[in-house]
């Protein structure tokens, strides 16, 4: 399962500081997306508004042709850059958590079968980012990578329709940062999801997406500096064999703002 | 030579160091006490540790001659039930109230007015109204244990919660939960370890109004004693009870302490020793 995602001439705003300006933008169902762009241009911002979390301040977000819902929930997992696990709980707690909100609305929690069954599927989860080892340690006893590998467990329990990523690995050695592109990958394929990735990696974001897109400010204003906000100044369709992507492109201005782009398919060709 | 502040004692030293304070006072009493006694055989301020001992053997293990009753343990028994409903009433209202205004903005809105202001009531200014709503009895000294302690927990806990990491929230709807579920299973936990240290925090004042409860209108409890033998200058009574007051209130105190390291471990690593 997974979804279509647009961004119908969106604007974000911060008091009088503009973040992001005229997002137009049709990501189709299926497509993993890589958002690149420079610290600030407001790439943790527009994950923030697929999620729900917050509201743009112009415009709307549509999932499947329909207005987004204005809170969380689980048909979009995320990791976020930073507090993406639970400190009070286990590694095994921690992705237990989604099985026992779906099946117990009262005690959130699992009892007996039930439980063994959740766990035993967990135990899977947890096998699959590579922390088997330390199941049952609290997330302060992680390292900075293992805790978003967590996340990533945590996130992908429930198999969501879009999955958001910040960063992932950001804070992983090159070995290990393989295997998740490899894990990532193949749930990707295998569940069909949506997937958005932040990431300021160039050769990751090629590497994994179908799609790049790149936010950053094309106009500043040196006596107003949040008189601008960041728009898409690439946006690249990575499925096509010839695509090899010509540094320093950029689209016209005029077609970047307002045309929605339909999608994987139809990206631009270099 | 290392910076002061980097010179930490070690373990044995630490534990000398820590007694050294108590010894030191023990010995300055003692000293005095003597003293005084050498000059006016009839003191009754600085009593010797002796008749302390006496006093408080007198008060824990012989019946009193007119009610029958320990009286030690009489007026410790009171006094703890008194404590103990006022504290535990207090954490459970301050616990629902503190969850409900902090996870949920539309109580937040609602209540945290009336708390901030409520918070800013002295509590023994309304000592007397509470005499007269509630009467002499046990009512009323809970109620003000109740009335001082409550605002305090109930913002302890609101803030707390407002200083949980939004992300955590977000995260856990993504998983699927309900705000019921946010509450009990991300919220409520990481909670519990700052209750706990609240309700440590509110053992000294729970104490105090307990005590001037009881110094004004009660028959029975710690309070009520310390007062009573006051008009006899009983200095033999009232520093073995304040000695026991303050040793109950740090039991109550290292209790609580444990338990919170004990149950919520994970609160704890990152603190600075
Ligand atoms: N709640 C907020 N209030 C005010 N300004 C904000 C807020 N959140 C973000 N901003 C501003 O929005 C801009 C974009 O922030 P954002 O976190 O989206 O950047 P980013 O692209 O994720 O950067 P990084 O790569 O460093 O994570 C920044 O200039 C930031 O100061
Ligand atoms: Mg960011």
């Amino acid at each position: 399962m997974s979804s279509t995602i647009a961004f119908r001439d969106v604007w974000v705003e911060y008091g009088d500081q503009i973040v992001l300006e005229r997002l137009n933008l049709t990501i189709a169902a299926g497509t993993f997306v890589s958002l690149v762009g420079p610290s600030g241009a407001g790439k943790s911002t527009m994950l923030r508004m697929l999620l729900g979390q917050e509201r743009p301040s112009r415009g709307e977000i549509m999932l499947d042709g329909v207005p987004m819902g204005h809170e969380p929930g689980p048909d979009r997992g995320v990791v976020f850059q930073r507090y993406s696990v639970f400190p009070h709980l286990t590694v095994l707690g921690n992705v237990l958590l989604g099985f026992e909100f779906a099946a117990s609305p009262v005690t959130g929690r699992l009892f007996g079968v039930a439980r063994r069954n959740a766990i035993a599927e967990c135990h899977r989860l947890i096998d699959e980012v590579g922390l088997s080892e330390h199941r049952d340690k609290y997330p302060y006893a992680l390292s900075g990578g293992m805790q978003q590998r967590l996340a990533i467990a945590q996130a992908i329990a429930k198999k969501p329709k879009v999955l958001l990523l910040d960063e992932p690995f950001g804070a992983l050695d090159p070995g290990t940062r393989a295997q998740m592109h490899e894990l990532i990958r193949f749930l990707w394929r295998d569940c069909g999801m949506t997937v958005v990735m932040v990431t300021h990696d160039i050769k990751e974001a090629f590497a994994l997406g179908t799609r790049l897109i790149a936010l950053d400010k094309k106009r500043v204003d040196p006596q107003a500096p949040g008189r601008f906000g960041a728009i898409i100044t690439y946006d690249l369709d990575l499925t096509r064999d010839s695509a090899v992507p010509v540094l320093g492109f950029t689209k016209p201005l005029s077609k970047a703002g307002s045309a929605p782009h339909q999608g994987a398919q139809e990206g631009v060709r270099p | 030579m290392r910076r002061l502040m980097n010179l930490a004692p070690r373990p044995g030293i630490r534990l000398l160091l820590g007694l050294l304070p108590f010894v030191l006072i023990a010995f300055i009493y003692v000293a005095a006490s003597a003293e005084r006694r050498a000059v006016n055989p009839d003191d009754k301020l600085l009593p010797p540790v002796s008749e302390m001992v006496a006093a408080a053997n007198r008060l824990a293990f012989e019946p009193d001659r007119r009610s029958g009753e320990y009286v030690l343990w009489s007026d410790t028994a009171a006094s703890l039930r008194r404590l103990a409903l006022g504290l535990g009433i207090a954490t459970a209202i301050g616990l629902t109230v503190g969850l409900g205004i902090g996870v949920l903005p539309l109580v937040g809105a609602t209540l945290a007015p009336l708390v901030g202001v409520l918070s800013m009531v002295p509590p023994m200014a309304i000592l007397p109204i509470l005499f007269i709503v509630f009467g002499l009895g046990e009512l009323s000294k809970v109620v003000l244990i109740l009335i001082g302690v409550t605002p305090f927990l109930i913002r302890d806990l609101a803030l707390t919660i407002s200083a949980l990491p939004p992300e955590q929230l977000v995260k856990a709807q993504t998983l699927g939960a309900s705000t019921w579920q946010v509450a009990i299973r991300v919220v409520l936990p990481q909670i519990m370890p700052r209750l706990i240290e609240a309700v440590r925090l509110s053992i000294g004042p729970a104490f105090l109004f307990l005590i001037a409860a009881e110094a004004i209108a009660s028959d029975v409890g710690l309070g009520y004693r310390i007062f009573l033998v006051r008009r006899y200058l009983a200095m033999d009574i009232i520093l073995p009870y304040v000695a026991w007051i303050t040793l109950l209130a740090f039991l109550m105190d290292w209790a609580l302490a444990t338990l919170a390291r004990r149950a919520f471990g994970f609160a704890y690593v990152t603190e600075r020793r």
